[in-house]
């Protein structure tokens, strides 16, 4: 079980979702939630995180700039970040993965495929930090 | 369904609500836009923006056909934002009708319709979305915008950065630093600055200069101002200004700023970089500190909290009961100023008292707050019914609209909705004119259709008025008489304003005959009745030729009530002034008794009379100046026989608890503030009472409340 997880969606429903789901499948003991991509970057350089939740569709600062921020700031270089969207567009989604996201998971999906990617995310995170 | 979930299922629906409602906000927006020329891409990529969402969380919640009706209008949405395909009279059409359907399927969701078969409006927005793609060159390739920037980019964002592109709009990056405590509202203010003259693409976090304190955002927009305009708009944060530059070397022509020199000077200098952007022009620049601080703070969407509606009812109610012990405390206190040796601490306990009375007033005042919401949100649903009716009868109407922030209790907001759309539906089809009509007349071919609202003391007014044929008067009599809503005799007595208000009678109109005379009456019995049952009222002006004006008048709240308070032998009662047409001293008026009840003739019309003191059994003697308090709701009509009238007054309802549920023809119970607690009558249910009942309200004898 992680310590702490941030869960960055400017849809409400969207947050508790997510978060009902993380505390049914006991992923996290702590879960903190952002409403938009600059809220992410007040909370993220204050809290030591073990996962990142992203949504890309988001007004201003999008997912993507959010990706490329955390991963260029040497404190969440190695974060586990896992894209949460339904972007349609495969550019959009190339892109986040180029930028460092480590999976990418599409809206709908089930408490079992948000287990599996999550807990794949930490494991290849944590075989890169000890090799 | 546990609590919790209900709770998440409760969130979704109501975020689904307010993402259908923006989106019919923002497609009227682009529709008037579009009509004048003026598409604001930001807008066309909010209604994507939502209906992503919405897609999205309608997948989760396993809400299928919403999702996928959600999904084939992004498709259409994203080619529109794209440019891929042009946006079009009929497409915007489409997307209206989607608006709808997304509506119904929130209702269907809500339990409140049936089922909704989609298929065929998903294959109609499929067939404009499978149209041929247009191949471009890339214009951006003769911009040196740098692999990192485009990486970022989402794919809407490339695209707009491309139509700049085209456009050959200078592009810029413009870096702004701001503290941490106040970025939401600075950032808003700087957006608002550089709306009018800049397309912002996208905010780029810059990781070198953002600290514990600020964030830096480099700005990425496309502009045609000059670079000192664009520092000056920034503000005191902007820390640089850099234009991204065209290359020589490419055939492509210069960027058309020719005034704006201070570019092409300094562009002769050697180029500076910043660490992140490759090949580009740079101006440092030292902060210009010549702009005061924002005043305006920007309310973020997070700072507000969603309330069902009943809690805040709940609240009023507990409210309510404060307001009861407040009176019991009063009684108290008065008991104690009896007693010589307690004076000292009744003293200290009536300041207590009035300090808790003012508090718990600005308590009611603050609660009755929370309820208010502008009533221009409805008239923007409003707007879209007239754009659709409007299109339906070949008739060119402009809406106006006049104190759309007019705030007014949210539960009268809701139901006002049908009423209004039936006011807005009928100016539109039957109250104005054919455009060519219109000409022919020698007024403009566009009619007008105005929504007026206004506070009024307590009352809110919103007038539906419009500039069509108006109501014909000799018509409409015709018309009564022939369908015997009033006599030829009587008809004769009535004045224009009179004959008017005989279109609101049951059974006036059909919508056949409505057209015949001028297109009014639909229904309008049932607005009446509506609008009625929210303690309103409506009227009615016209002019032929010229136009009509409906203008309807309600309270501001539901939860406090003007009442007329009133005495019946001992007792102390409140009825709801909405309810109450006139009061009238009862020995003036000729009593007679029909079928074993007791009536007054009243202007010529039977008025049934009951006498509230044996309804109640307070059983007292005939009073020879009692006073009928005329009563009605619709076309009923009701005479309450009471012994005196003590005035009007604002009144809280407090319901009356679950034991004495049964009782019926009370509403509730209520404080005067005079430390007297009494009851507040139920004008529906003593209507129904007195004109269809013959036995008294409850077998069993009151016995409680009153002042006795």
């Amino acid at each position: 079980m992680m310590e702490r997880v941030l869960i960055v969606d400017d849809s409400a429903a969207m947050r508790h979702f997510l978060r009902a789901s993380i505390e049914r499948l006991g992923l996290a003991r702590e879960i903190r939630e952002a409403s938009s991509g600059l809220e992410a970057m007040r909370v993220l350089p204050r809290e030591p995180l073990d996962l990142l939740l992203v949504d890309v569709n988001m007004p201003d600062i999008h997912g993507l700039e959010v990706i490329r921020w955390v991963r260029a700031s040497p404190a969440h270089a190695q974060l586990p970040v896992i894209v949460i969207s339904s972007e349609a567009s495969s550019k959009d989604r190339a892109r986040g993965l180029t930028l460092g996201a480590d999976a990418w998971l599409d809206k709908p999906f089930t408490d079992e495929q948000l287990d599996a990617t999550v807990r794949a995310v930490i494991e290849k995170r944590r075989g890169a930090k000890t090799p | 369904m546990n609590e919790e979930t209900e709770r998440v299922r409760d969130e979704f629906l109501a975020e689904s609500q307010e993402l259908v409602e923006s989106l019919s906000r923002d497609l009227l927006l682009i529709d008037h836009g579009q009509k004048h020329n003026a598409l604001d891409p930001d807008l066309v990529n909010a209604v994507f923006r939502g209906v992503h969402t919405l897609k999205g969380i309608a997948g989760m919640f396993g809400y299928g056909e919403l999702s996928e009706t959600a999904h084939v209008l992004e498709d259409l949405l994203d080619q529109i934002r794209l440019g891929k395909i042009s946006l079009e009279q009929s497409t915007l059409d489409v997307l209206f009708e989607g608006v709808e359907v997304l509506q119904r399927l929130l209702g269907a969701v809500r339990g409140e319709s049936h089922e909704v078969d989609v298929a065929l409006f998903r294959d109609a927005v499929r067939s404009i979305t499978s149209a041929t793609k247009v191949a471009t060159v890339d214009p951006l390739a003769a911009y040196d915008i740098g692999d990192d920037v485009l990486g970022v980019l989402t794919e809407y964002e490339e695209h707009r950065l491309r139509a700049n592109a085209e456009q050959k709009n200078p592009l810029h990056r413009l870096r702004v630093r701001f503290p941490l405590s106040s970025i939401d509202s600075d950032l808003e203010a700087v957006k608002r600055r550089l709306k009018p003259v800049a397309e912002i693409i996208t905010y780029l976090p810059s990781i070198e200069g953002s600290g514990d304190d600020a964030i830096e955002l480099e700005v990425l927009l496309a502009s045609r101002a000059t670079i000192g305009e664009l520092r000056t708009l920034a503000g005191t944060d902007a820390v640089e200004t850099v234009r991204l530059r065209v290359p020589e070397s490419r055939t492509v022509p210069p960027p058309r700023m020719t005034e704006d020199g201070d570019v092409f000077r300094r562009d002769s200098k050697p180029p500076q970089r910043t660490p992140t952007l490759p090949p580009a022009m740079i101006i440092p620049e030292s902060s210009q500190r010549d702009m005061g601080a924002e005043g305006i703070a920007v309310r973020a969407v997070s700072k507000t909290v969603r309330v069902d509606i009943t809690k805040l009812d709940h609240l009023m109610n507990l409210i309510g009961e404060l307001g009861i012990l407040k009176s019991s405390v009063g009684r108290v206190l008065e008991r104690m100023g009896h007693h010589t040796e307690m004076r000292p601490i009744s003293a200290d306990l009536q300041r207590v008292h009035r300090s808790f009375e003012r508090h718990l007033a600005a308590l009611q005042d603050g609660l009755l707050d929370v309820r208010m919401v502008p009533i221009g949100q409805t008239f923007e649903r409003l707007a879209r019914a007239v754009r659709q009716v409007a299109r339906e009868h070949g008739k060119e109407v402009r809406l106006v609209v006049n104190g759309g922030d007019t705030e007014i209790d949210k539960l009268i907001v809701e139901e006002l909705i049908d009423p209004l759309l039936h006011l807005i539906r009928n100016a539109v089809g039957h109250g104005t004119e054919l455009p060519q009509e219109r000409l022919r007349l020698g007024k403009d071919p566009s009619a007008i259709i105005a929504l007026n609202a206004y506070q009024k003391g307590n009352h809110v007014v919103i007038e539906v008025e419009d500039d069509g044929a108006g109501i014909d008067t000799k018509r409409v009599l015709a018309r009564a008489v022939e369908r015997d809503l009033v006599s030829a005799d009587a008809a004769r007595e009535l004045d224009d304003h009179a004959i008017r208000q005989l279109v609101f009678l049951p059974g006036f109109s059909t919508a056949n005959a409505v057209t015949d005379i001028s297109g009014r009456g639909v229904g309008l019995d049932v607005v009446r009745t509506n609008i009625g049952r929210l303690g309103g009222v409506i009227d009615l002006h016209s002019t032929v030729g010229v136009g009509t004006k409906f203008t309807l008048t309600l309270p501001i709240t539901l939860a406090i009530v003007n009442s007329l308070v009133m005495r019946v032998a001992s007792h102390t009662f409140a009825i709801p002034l909405t309810v109450v047409q006139e009061a009238l001293a009862l020995s003036e008026y000729e009593q007679r008794v029909v079928d074993g009840r007791e009536m007054i003739t009243l202007r010529g019309q039977s008025l049934p009379i009951v006498r509230l003191a044996s309804l109640f059994k307070l059983g007292t003697p005939p009073n020879p100046k009692a006073f009928v308090v005329v009563t009605a709701l619709g076309q009923r009509r009701v005479g309450l026989v009471v012994d005196a009238l003590e005035g009007q007054q604002d009144i809280v309802t407090k319901p009356l608890g679950k034991s004495l549920h049964r009782v019926r023809g009370f509403s509730g119970a209520t404080d005067l503030g005079d430390q007297r607690v009494i009851l507040v009558l139920d004008a529906p249910a003593l209507l129904d009472e007195a004109l269809e009942n013959e036995s008294p309200l409850a077998e069993r004898r009151m016995t409680s409340g009153g002042t006795a």
